[in-house]
């Protein structure tokens, strides 16, 4: 990552675009403090230098791996996590996000026997179990079917109404743009574009295909 | 702190949890040592006094390949859908993840050891519970403790290291048999001089050299455990 600057309010939605290799999941991994920075800094809530456990205790990641255990249940999974947190109250707190899930029905199930959308929605319970305030989104997209990617962006829309800042990576533009405030793009580590996603969407949608076409924008935005 | 301890302690829980459903780590342990003592045990043909001599390394050499074993399954299930990165999201130190996952690997060996102590005492004709006193009977059970305790110390952060790596089935063991030449030297050679006739005489070097190599691994590793996890 090269010079990049990125600023994202509670109750926001970035999307993040950009070719395979861009930097994008990348950019996410350091949000999430699982990569040290060379340069830089990250700063989360008022801008004070915080140490990487309480960052961690802000910050739900969805990622391409769903991080869950495959002979673990549901309802284990959701535990240990909520455990690994130092959650209280852990049995309600599983159950709960079951429910929200849609998966209660399944909570006895072990992971490996779940569907890959069931297993997303598991995923992002998991993500969401201590209420972070950032939530980081790397193609959450992919491998749902339309019923339950239109279910992601409610849920989506449901956490920024609670004030959850959130920043997503996604190939697939119309439903990126549906679901986000603001849109940037990644080329090569390098931000390159950076606006709303209702201002301007032609020329957006320019810079979107000659990006992931491969011919390039350069530093021109 | 609590936190702390209570993030080690859903580590240790879930992998006990998934050991019960799956009986992988334990079960390959068990089998690989028991092939061990067989080929041993066809392979010497040991009488009374020489089997007190070798029979000590030969139980040694059954746990520590056992380990190995082990030790490589333990990263498996972290690696299986990357949930590794889900530890290392937990707001805690992550030294915390290495105790969980070193008192996981302590627990599974043991019991691996527990069920083929009998089996070595069958094939080498070695009744300890009649021939050793209780005394050195204890002072052997704390031989395997602390000696367990010292290869899992280092082998759980060598795991770690390998488990990130496409040769960990090999890397492991080449990493970590050089590493824990101490801990087999040291827990063959108390547990000969405990099969002794005088048990008391002189083990007591080798204990101290043992413990002294668990003390520093595990320090070792609760500092630079967070790194060998970033790297």
């Amino acid at each position: 990552m090269v010079d990049l600057n990125l600023r994202v309010a509670s109750g926001e939605v970035l999307a993040l675009f950009g070719r395979n290799g861009a930097g994008k999941t990348t950019f996410l991994h350091l949000a999430a403090t699982l990569m040290r920075p060379t340069e830089g800094r990250l700063l989360y809530g008022d801008g004070k230098e915080s140490s990487p456990e309480e960052i961690r205790r802000k910050i739900g990641l969805v990622s391409h791996a769903s991080f869950l255990y495959p002979d673990l249940t549901v309802r284990e999974n959701l535990a240990f996590y909520a455990r690994l947190y130092g959650l209280t109250n852990v049995t309600a707190i599983v159950e709960e996000a079951a429910e929200r899930a849609d998966l209660s029905a399944r909570a006895d199930s072990p992971v490996r026997s779940l569907s890959r959308g069931m297993q997303q929605r598991l995923t992002i319970a998991r993500a969401v179990l201590h209420r972070p305030s950032l939530l980081l989104l790397d193609e959450p997209y992919t491998g749902l079917d339309p019923v339950s990617a239109d279910r992601l962006s409610a849920l989506l829309s449901q956490f920024r109404e609670q004030g959850t800042a959130a920043i997503l990576t996604t190939h697939d533009l119309e439903r990126g743009l549906a679901a986000a405030d603001r849109v940037a793009i990644l080329e090569s580590g390098r931000l390159v574009h950076e606006g709303t996603s209702q201002q301007d969407p032609k020329t957006f949608r320019k810079l979107f295909s000659d990006v992931t076409t491969g011919r390039g924008i350069g530093h021109q935005a | 702190m609590r936190k702390y301890w209570s993030a080690v302690a859903a580590i240790v829980q879930k992998d006990i949890r998934s050991e019960l459903r799956t009986k992988e780590m334990v079960a390959s342990m068990f089998v690989f040592a028991v092939l061990v003592l067989v080929i041993f045990n066809f392979t010497l043909s040991l009488d009374g006094e020489t089997t007190l001599t070798l029979a000590p390394g030969i139980l040694w050499v059954a746990f520590v390949f056992a380990g190995s074993l082990g030790l490589n399954r333990s990263f498996a299930s972290e690696r299986e859908n990357r949930s590794i990165l889900g530890l290392m999201l937990a707001p805690v130190d992550r030294s915390a993840l290495y105790f969980g996952k070193l008192i996981s690997n302590v627990l599974f060996m043991l019991v691996a050891e527990v069920f083929l102590l009998p089996l070595f005492m069958v094939f080498f004709n070695l009744n300890l519970l009649a021939e050793l006193e209780p005394g050195a009977f204890a002072l052997f059970l704390l031989v395997v403790a602390v000696g367990t305790l010292g290869y899992a110390a280092v082998g759980t952060t060598l795991a770690a290291i390998a488990a990130n790596t496409t040769m960990r089935e090999v890397l492991l063991p080449v990493l970590l048999f050089p590493v824990a030449v101490p801990v087999v030297i040291g827990a063959a050679e108390s547990t000969r001089l405990i099969f002794q006739p005088n048990p008391f005489f002189g083990p007591g070097s080798w204990i101290r050299l043992l413990a002294a190599f668990a003390v520093v691994f595990v320090v070792v590793s609760w500092l630079t455990f967070e790194y060998v996890l970033e790297e």
